[in-house]
């Protein structure tokens, strides 16, 4: 009998030796349990620092937040109560009300019962809520754009995808992140930095106290304000007038690149794109016709039409193969396969080739290049003269703070040696680059950008949206002058050309008095269907304070819309006021869409 | 009689006893305790009161006249027997099994004294004189059936694990004969069971063979038999999937070395029947049984069980991870535990059980708040306390003349065992959750008072050594 004693009290001392085993394993060797209680008991809330506001740069606050309240509640701590009134106080369907308690049942965090609850039905709720203890309201910052314009310039906020939470670990699922325009850019200084206070909670989520007297909390950081180089009133004037067309103006202020207005039509209300409307609105809205979520000032890529002849007569003359005095005498231009119309003929000066926008007359100036005899080849004049195009911030990535820039078509001499035979072409091949049209294209950013450059008499500064960053300032790059290849003496003539078209030639619709408007029109041909109306211009001609380019698609020729607009920008942003308001009438209520 | 019992009750016993007692109180006060003032209404207060009667009653024990105590045995267990039949009719239902009456304010759980009265009437039955627990077929049968019955009602009220507990009355059978191989049998189909749920069916039944082969040949010494069984086996198998594979019928693997062992195994048994060699009848018997066990867990599991009892094995054995369903209670218990390190968070300092993140924390899942407030520390003491006391049990019952008291003691440490080592194994995830109370430490009055009389008795009975003899 002593064996069977004896087994009987192994098997009790083995049971009591595993045991002892097991619990030194999970108590003192694995540390996994003790992280495990900790998030067991300690939550940590995120407090949200309220994001940076947007200014214009005449101190108009342009986006900002509002107070909006959501209402939670954690399902397993809920009392019985009075589900009818409940749901007539708060707007909650019944069935809705259900099918989340049913989902959640068991959960044992804070869900979300109703989402972006404004101020007036905040508090509405709130005055009848202590009958439904078990809810409780967290309040939430959401965006508002005061005016309701320039939505691609300001951009908006959506909720954090797998991608921006892979990307940054600041975020967490449900966290708002700027989709696009300033929002986007300037995310990281808009959004300040995220606080925590850190509590002590039960089994049913309810706070209990704070943990260690909120010595590990953070303060949140308020978000960054900033000052936005746009005129919030030129910008909605502009898109006022270019209600029911479709173009793109983009006015900049030459001498420091700031963007005073960037306008692409259609467009929407910002304020559409807010909140728990964003989804359903940016669904319909991408859906609509002539795309309004399409950035036509940085994406839409014309051909400048006659607005690149003053380019053409800089690069011609810096180059040395014309001088302003230079005389072609044409009665259109013979290209060899065919003739180059132009309603210009006999002698014509520099002055009036571009006064007139004569066809013919920069024909003769391209095939100087083309055919320049310092070049081996066509091809190689051709590479050059890519360069000086480009030095004006023409078919490059300007790097702006805007996204979605298109970099613009400007083909290397490759193209044409693919397209027509290495040494199969000539500069009567390719005449129609003289004049701004053929395998050119430039989006209105860019033409705004160089007509800046002329502005300024050489260098342009890259375009940029946002003038000064609270304790931070702008990036260093934003003050660099960009010198194009041309001379600064060159530049005279044509300002004075182009001074002679707003007062005494083809453009003159463009002419205010006492604004000294220098411009160009231009009229991009369309193989789909109407020309596009184009005009660049800038003024004061001495120590100009705005550069603008104007794009009106299918309008036709440059001098009837996109020259009287243009101008009265212009007029708006000098004067702040228009002395034409029958043009602005008739402007503003022509429809030029189908 | 008075000063003779007091001089004779077991100091060390008693000592152990209290020690667990207000160590249990001690820790229902802490789980239930909520900051305001004592309070008789609360958990803790109710249990205070229920241990006052409690030491009221063990009084009135030790003045017992117990030489009455074995002649009223039956009696005791028959009107037991009544309860858990009666309870099944009149009794309230809560938690899904119907085992509690309800007399005025208090519950009573007939469950808790049926094991008390069962472990009277084995002592009883088996304590008499000639009892023959293999030799006499009559014995053995009894002897079941005075165990099985109450559990067979016990599982009819729908609470598997109290009856479950009478499993434990094995090793009471152990020690009064039932043979050692019998046990070792039991605990390899343990093992066959648990192994059921980590290897596939193929391999453990490949396992098995072999095992089986080794112990034939380590058992006989017999070289050439041993081979020839091997061999015999495998050629059969390869027949039976070149079979298969020809006839490209869907049979597994672990069916066809199946058949070959029964076809060789039934050859053997024939063979060796009537020459008196019973290891080599045995081997092929007991091999036979737990390649049948494999298949009936396998049935049992995939076709009988349920899907939520299904996920709760599956959960013991940490192959499914369910943290929000079934494993939940496991999960919190384990945190809880895992997290009082080894000195503990200090007393009334948990909280994992302080905010109720761990369910039925002061009656199943009270070992969480010892694990959690008192660490490594406090959670081995009290398996050791336990051991101690276990050790003690069965030292006092072995210094019985009496075979009665000595039953009766070996059934006390059996079922004290049983549910500390239940109960704990559950907190701890090496056992699935039965809901078992930890003895002494649980809330709750039946489960404190069945097992303090049950300790009591013995002790008494122990005060009375010298003159009692049956």
């Amino acid at each position: 009998m002593k064996t069977k004693r004896l087994i009987i009290s192994l098997i009790f001392a083995a049971t009591a030796l595993i045991f002892i085993a097991k619990l030194f394993y999970i108590q003192v060797i694995d540390d996994s349990y003790k992280l495990s209680a900790e998030n067991n008991t300690l939550r940590h809330v995120t407090i949200y620092p309220s994001r940076g506001s947007v200014f214009d740069r005449n101190g108009k606050i342009i986006i900002s937040n509002q107070s909006t309240y959501d209402l939670k509640v954690v399902p397993r701590s809920v009392a019985p109560f009075d589900t009818l009134s409940f749901c007539k106080l708060t707007g909650i369907s019944k069935s809705e009300l259900i099918s989340v308690f049913k989902k959640k049942k068991y959960s044992y965090k804070p869900i979300l019962l109703k989402k972006q609850i404004n101020a007036k039905e905040f508090a509405h709720i709130a005055e009848s809520l202590y009958k439904y203890p078990d809810f409780f309201i967290e309040k939430r910052s959401l965006r508002t754009y005061p005016y309701p314009v320039a939505a691609h310039v300001l951009g908006y906020l959506g909720e954090v995808n797998v991608n921006d939470l892979k990307s940054d670990s600041y975020y967490q699922s449900g966290d708002y992140i700027g989709k696009s325009g300033i929002e986007k850019i300037y995310e990281k200084d808009l959004r300040g930095k995220k606080g925590t206070e850190i509590y002590m909670v039960d089994v049913l989520g309810r706070i209990q106290s704070s943990y260690k007297n909120g010595k590990y909390n953070k303060s949140a950081v308020a978000g960054k304000n900033i000052i936005s180089s746009l005129d919030i009133d030129l910008q909605k004037f502009g898109e006022f007038l270019m209600q029911n067309k479709i173009g793109s103006i983009v006015a900049i202020e030459p001498s420091t690149g700031e963007i005073l207005a960037l306008i692409t039509s259609p467009t929407y209300d910002p304020n559409l794109f807010i909140g728990k409307k964003l989804a359903e609105n940016y669904r319909r809205i991408e859906h609509q016709k002539y795309k309004p979520i399409f950035n036509r000032a940085l994406r839409s890529m014309y051909p400048p039409g006659s607005t690149f002849k003053p380019i053409n007569a800089l690069i011609a003359m810096q180059k040395g193969l014309i001088t302003d005095r230079t005389v072609f005498v044409v009665n259109g231009y013979d290209a060899g396969t065919h003739i180059v119309k132009d309603h210009v003929s006999g002698a014509v000066s520099f002055r009036k080739s571009i006064q007139l926008s004569s066809n013919a007359y920069f024909c003769n100036v391209y095939k100087r290049i083309i055919a320049d005899k310092n070049f081996e080849s066509f091809a190689d004049a051709y590479e050059d003269w890519r360069t000086y195009v480009k030095s004006f911030g023409l078919a490059t990535q300007l790097g702006t703070d805007l996204d979605f820039e298109k970099r613009g078509i400007l083909y290397s001499h490759k193209y044409f040696d693919r397209y027509y035979g290495k040494g199969h072409w000539n500069y009567n091949t390719i005449i129609s680059l003289a004049i701004g049209q053929g395998e050119l294209g430039f989006t209105p950013l860019q033409t705004a950008n160089a007509t800046a450059v002329i502005a300024n008499r050489g260098y342009y500064i890259i375009p940029h949206i946002v003038k000064d960053i609270e304790n931070k300032g702008i990036d260093e790059k934003y003050k660099e002058k960009h010198y194009s290849k041309v001379d600064k003496k060159y530049f005279k003539p044509v300002i004075d050309a182009m001074e002679a078209v707003v007062t005494e030639g083809t453009g003159v619709s463009a002419y205010v008095p006492g604004l000294d408007i220098c411009g160009k029109t231009g009229t991009a041909q369309n193989p789909h269907g109407k020309d596009h109306s184009i005009f660049i211009a800038f003024a004061p001609k001495d120590n100009p304070k705005i550069a603008v380019s104007v794009y009106v698609e299918n309008a036709g020729f440059g001098s009837t819309w996109a020259a009287p607009i243009a101008s009265m920008m212009i007029e708006k942003y000098l004067t702040d006021s228009v002395s034409r308001p029958w043009l602005v009438k008739r402007i503003s209520e022509a429809k030029l869409v189908k | 009689m008075k000063s003779k019992v007091l001089g004779n009750i077991d100091l060390i016993t008693l000592s152990l006893y209290f020690i667990l007692v207000i160590a249990g109180w001690m820790n229902i006060y802490s789980s239930s305790y909520n900051g305001s003032d004592f309070s008789f209404s609360s958990r803790y207060g109710k249990e205070l009161i229920m241990i006052f009667i409690n030491v009221l009653f063990l009084i009135g024990i030790l003045f017992l006249e117990i030489h009455i105590i074995p002649t009223i045995s039956y009696y005791i267990y028959g009107f037991i027997v009544l309860l858990l039949v009666l309870v099944l009719f009149i009794g309230d239902k809560t938690g899904g099994s119907r085992s509690w009456f309800i007399i005025g304010s208090f519950k009573l759980q007939p469950a808790e004294f049926a094991k008390l009265a069962t472990a009277l009437a084995i002592a009883k039955f088996a304590g008499k004189e000639g009892f023959k627990f293999l030799s006499r077929f009559r014995d053995f049968i009894i002897s079941f059936l005075i165990i099985g019955f109450p559990a067979f009602l016990i599982l009819l009220q729908g609470d598997a694990g109290s009856a479950l507990v009478f499993a434990s009355f094995i090793f009471v059978l152990y020690r009064q004969g039932l043979p050692f191989y019998i046990l070792l049998i039991i605990f390899v189909e343990i093992l066959v069971f648990i192994a059921f749920f980590f290897i596939s069916l193929n391999a453990l039944i490949v396992l098995l063979i072999i095992t089986a082969l080794i112990v034939y040949f380590i058992l006989t010494g017999n070289k050439k038999e041993t081979l020839n069984a091997a061999l015999l086996i495998t050629g059969i198998s390869l027949l039976g999937f070149i079979y298969v594979v020809f006839t490209r019928r869907n049979i597994p693997a672990n069916m066809v070395l199946s058949f070959s062992v029964l076809i060789v195994a039934v050859f053997k048994i024939i063979r060796t029947f009537n020459k008196r060699k019973i290891i080599q009848l045995f081997i092929p018997l007991i091999l036979l049984f737990y390649i049948g066990s494999a298949y009936s867990t396998d049935y049992v599991f995939n076709h009988v069980l349920k899907e939520h009892q299904r996920t709760r094995i599956n959960v013991l054995f940490g192959i499914k991870k369910d943290i929000t369903g079934v494993g939940y209670n496991v999960h919190q218990s384990k945190i809880a535990i895992g997290s009082g390190g080894f000195f503990g968070k200090g007393y009334l300092k948990g909280t994992q059980t302080k905010f109720n993140f761990v369910p039925e924390q002061d009656t199943d899942f009270i070992f969480c708040t010892v694990g959690e407030e008192w660490g490594f520390v406090g959670a081995s003491g009290v398996i050791i306390i336990f051991t101690i006391l276990l050790f003690r049990i069965i030292k006092i019952a072995e210094r019985q003349k009496s075979v009665y008291s000595r039953i009766f003691g070996y059934s006390l440490a059996s079922i004290l065992f049983f549910h500390y080592a239940v109960n704990i194994a559950m907190t701890i995830g090496l056992a699935p959750v039965i809901g078992i109370p930890l003895p002494f430490f649980s809330y709750g009055g039946s489960s404190l008072f069945a097992f303090s009389i049950f300790l009591f008795l013995f002790l008494r009975l122990d005060t009375e050594r010298n003159t009692l003899f049956s």
